[in-house]
């Protein structure tokens, strides 16, 4: 626990990366760029865990584990989303998502 | 300390998703990993610190900025997005964001009073492999099996060819 820090600037902080990550999701038009937004989101996740743990159950473990797994899930999640990006670029020659609109064979 | 990775955190977040050059936006999400993982090592939570500086930006953003160098031109810039959109988007997540933080300064957070628990390494890989009280085999089981098939998924998205070459694709529209 860090003194002088209450737990509430640990949720602000939170929020605003997950408010700027949902920003981008909205805006952003290129598929990894998406991408680096959700990895934005879930990260700010992974902080609100650890500083609840921290600071409300200091006893026990469960925010930590809980944001490794959540390390380890964004993980294979960015690694099956290149994978479908790369595969779309050869298909489309774009990874603009407006101009893959086919979901055709 | 605190101020300083909290304020790279949100500067360098909000310029990951508004900046036009898309080798800057992974540039800045890079900054904003690593100021979280100096935010772990304040809160005393080493391992995760270092799982955070291993696999996310190391490996997480090495393998984003790959498939931006595959795909697109570094020179290339996006075009500014709609007017209409970006106040829209703005306007939904300044409201989530002022909602959220409303509801989190009216709360009453009670922390526990027990003594805080060291975790070091020993301790979390006991727990892992536990199958007593705070042990954690069977989520550990199903991230393995989870991580082995997105292996799989991802090694067999991204092959070349495969059975689906009937059709030609249009490699050369760009």
């Amino acid at each position: 626990m860090i003194t002088g820090v209450p737990v509430q600037y640990f949720l602000i902080l939170a929020t605003l990366m997950f408010f700027a990550g949902i920003y981008g999701f909205l805006t952003r038009r290129n598929l990894i760029t998406m991408l680096m937004a959700v990895e934005l989101i879930l990260n700010s996740v992974n902080i609100n865990f650890m500083a609840f743990n921290r600071y409300l159950y200091p006893h026990k473990m469960e925010g930590m584990f809980f944001s490794l797994f959540v390390i380890a899930v964004a993980a294979s999640e960015a690694a099956v989303a290149i994978a479908i990006i790369i595969n779309i670029y050869r298909r489309f020659a774009t990874i603009n998502v407006e101009d893959v609109n086919e979901m055709k064979y | 300390m605190f101020v300083l990775f909290s304020v790279m955190i949100i500067v360098f977040s909000i310029l990951t998703v508004t900046t036009r050059r898309i080798l800057r936006a992974a540039t800045y999400l890079l900054l904003v990993l690593i100021s979280t993982s100096g935010l772990y090592f304040m809160l005393n939570y080493q391992f995760m610190a270092a799982v955070q500086l291993t696999l996310y930006a190391g490996g997480i953003v090495v393998l984003i900025i790959f498939s931006i160098l595959l795909t697109s031109h570094i020179s290339q810039k996006f075009e500014p997005v709609g007017l209409k959109k970006s106040v829209f988007s703005a306007l939904a997540a300044i409201t989530g964001a002022i909602l959220s933080i409303v509801t989190i300064l009216d709360y009453k957070f009670s922390a526990s009073v027990e003594a805080a628990k060291e975790v070091d390494m020993r301790l979390i890989g006991r727990s892992l492999l536990s199958v007593e009280y705070d042990g954690y085999v069977l989520p550990f089981e199903v991230i393995s099996i989870l991580l082995l098939a997105a292996m799989i998924a991802a090694i067999i998205v991204a092959k070349k060819g495969g059975p689906s070459k009937t059709k030609t694709p249009n490699y050369n529209k760009g």
